[in-house]
């Protein structure tokens, strides 16, 4: 039985549609033309217990608009969603109270308070007993390493601060599931890398199920064993990261590197030449043609080194998303 | 719907909500809230302070009128001249007990603060999280009042003692200071839930600063925060007088001055309790509409 089941989920804004100018503002007043913006078109999915599941997917791609479905911000045109067997946008307070949702610097700590005193209100309105908050809050203050920031006025801490204080707000009622927006989105390298560990650790300790967008390829390959792509409010790819190169990239790389004075003219009909850095050179190749190329290379060049690669995730991924789009 | 799945999931069940753990939650809503307000004490006792100033303008103003009009009249002094039904003491008086009832009715910021939370999103954090928004901004609302009347309490004393010679008939008897408290509590919620709702009107178009600017405008002649409402011609009067709006400021003054008739007293609390009850039922029907329109639109 999976904790999150999504089944041909849509969703379809109506846009109002301002010309340029004051002309069209005025004109706007009485009659507005709209439009039909379609952010998800017919989403599915299916997540089991103690998951880690990444959303990727170019901007406008549908991504934030699942997770405010399956958070119940917001109410879908069509399909059906469960989440914990609940029915995320009738917003039981039954099912409020066992997950939690982190949008970027979307906060929800008193900005002129201390990010304790925050707490103490989400422990009323989560009743959260003393001890499992206590203990709670001091693992996730501890791994975190935000203890002694814990008195200081939300407003005074960085931005890498705040983003750690803000998982801990939506931790402390030890949700099943987590949806997490960009998680890491304006952080400097240090911070970043800090979450990343912290979210893997606690994952593992907890099996909390996840579900993370992000646009940072490196939070993607630390931490989750499975990738969802959203790209035109469909899914596109389901499966391990590894696997978007084998399934989306037809190509490898192969880089040559030439002997001295060896500088052929008829590389072309190896392949695309993608990078010439004499006596450098990378070839972009088709990859069932990559054991004859070498072999006709070899044979008919003089060659000092050779390596075969996948091209980078990132340029699989964008080539993709630009197919799509 | 029912909820069978939860068990395979639940690793820590968080325990149900009492109604003891609700009181408790409330208190530590207002606390975190009186917490929040201490931040900027020398902003907040300044603020607090300069509400006092008004009062002094008025006295000068409605002496000058009074003699004015007494020199018109009669060319002489006679403490008996009334306007709208007040003579110049009792208009101070008036005054006096009107800025009471405003530090009850005034909503500072509410109606912008709900608007911009819609604007900018943070209006999500009451739909994911196991709150209610309007019961969170009144127990606020309350925490911020209770701040303000800590810091006020010493001013108003002052101010009053000062001007106790206005309040030539002393003290009302107790079911009339019963019915004064009633009304200011009464006024402080018909306050909050009617500006609450102009709040909720930014589910539908999101600006509402001008809106709100024709309320105030209203509410500042239509309220009788500035002259009694009495002094309204009768053609208008009649109609004034049905509005709720005198609960916010004039109403709990003519109480206190025994302007109104004590068997029409009653009578007259039931009809504001009516009106604080529509305003209730009001608000949260704009606020549950809202929420299925912004949900419905995305945001």
């Amino acid at each position: 039985m999976p904790i999150i089941e999504v089944r041909e989920l849509t969703k379809s804004y109506r846009v109002y549609r301002k010309r340029e100018g004051l002309r069209a503002s005025m004109r706007g007043l009485f009659r507005r033309e709209y439009t039909e913006v379609e952010a998800v078109r017919g989403i599915n999915l299916r997540v089991e217990a103690g998951e880690f599941v990444a959303f990727l997917g170019p901007n406008g791609a549908g991504k934030t608009t699942t997770l405010k479905l399956l958070s119940g911000v917001i109410n879908p045109s069509g399909g059906t969603a469960t989440v914990m067997g609940f029915v995320p946008w009738e917003r039981r307070n039954e099912y409020r109270r066992r997950f939690a949702l982190v949008m970027g610097q979307k906060n929800q700590l008193w900005w002129d308070l201390p990010a304790q005193e925050s707490y103490r209100l989400h422990q009323q309105i989560y009743g959260i007993p003393e001890d499992h908050f206590r203990r709670t809050l001091d693992e996730l203050t501890d791994l975190l390493e935000v203890t002694p920031l814990l008195g200081q006025p939300v407003r005074e801490l960085s931005l890498g601060e705040r983003m750690k204080m803000e998982l801990i707000a939506a931790l402390l009622h030890s949700p099943e599931v987590l949806f997490l927006d960009e998680p890491t989105i304006g952080l400097d390298v240090i911070a970043q890398h800090t979450i990343q560990r912290f979210l893997r650790q606690y994952q593992e300790r907890r099996q909390t199920t996840i579900l993370l967008t992000s646009h940072y390829m490196k939070d993607v390959a630390a931490l989750c064993q499975r990738v969802v792509i959203v790209a035109g409010g469909l899914v596109q790819y389901d499966g391990s990261l590894a696997g978007i190169v084998d399934q989306f990239s037809g190509k490898k790389i192969v880089t040559l590197q030439f002997a001295a004075g060896n500088r052929p003219e008829d590389l072309a009909r190896l392949g695309t030449i993608l990078e010439t850095q004499w006596p450098r050179v990378k070839i972009g190749i088709a990859r069932a043609e990559v054991p004859r190329v070498l072999a006709t290379t070899l044979r008919d060049y003089a060659i000092e080194d050779v390596s075969v690669e996948d091209p980078p995730l990132e340029d699989v991924i964008a080539d993709l998303f630009h197919q799509v789009s | 719907m029912g909820d069978p799945h939860s068990a395979t999931f639940a690793s820590e069940p968080l325990p149900p909500v009492g109604i003891g753990d609700r009181v408790r939650t409330w208190w530590v809503i207002i606390r975190t809230a009186l917490a929040e307000r201490m931040a900027y004490r020398g902003d907040f006792a300044l603020g607090t302070l300069m509400r006092f100033l008004p009062i002094i303008t008025q006295i000068f103003l409605w002496g000058a009128i009074f003699d004015a009009v007494q020199t018109a009249d009669q060319g002489g002094a006679d403490s008996s001249l009334r306007i709208g039904g007040y003579n110049f003491p009792e208009m101070v008086a008036y005054f006096l007990l009107t800025m009471v009832a405003r530090a009850f009715s005034s909503m500072p910021g509410l109606a912008t603060g709900i608007a911009n939370q819609v604007r900018q999103g943070e209006i999500k954090k009451y739909l994911i999280q196991p709150i209610d928004l309007v019961g969170f901004l009144l127990l606020t609302r309350i925490a911020h009042k209770l701040a303000y009347y800590t810091v006020a309490i010493g001013p108003f004393a002052l101010v009053f003692f000062l001007c106790r010679g206005y309040f030539t008939d002393g003290l009302p008897p107790a079911h009339v200071l019963i019915a004064f408290v009633g009304s200011l509590v009464m006024g402080f919620l018909i306050g909050f839930f009617l500006e609450a709702a102009i709040g909720m009107i930014s589910f539908w178009t999101l600006e509402i600063n001008s809106l709100l600017l024709i309320f105030m405008l209203f509410s500042f002649f239509l309220s009788g925060h500035m002259f009694p409402l009495t002094l309204l011609p009768d053609s208008i009067g009649w109609l004034v007088n049905l509005l709720p709006l005198k609960y916010l400021a004039f109403f709990p003054a003519a109480i206190f001055l025994r302007k109104i008739p004590d068997e029409e007293l009653a009578g007259e609390l039931i009809l504001e309790a009516a009106w604080l009850a529509f305003f209730i039922i009001a608000c949260r029907w704009m606020y549950a509409r809202g929420v299925r329109r912004y949900s419905g639109y995305g945001g």
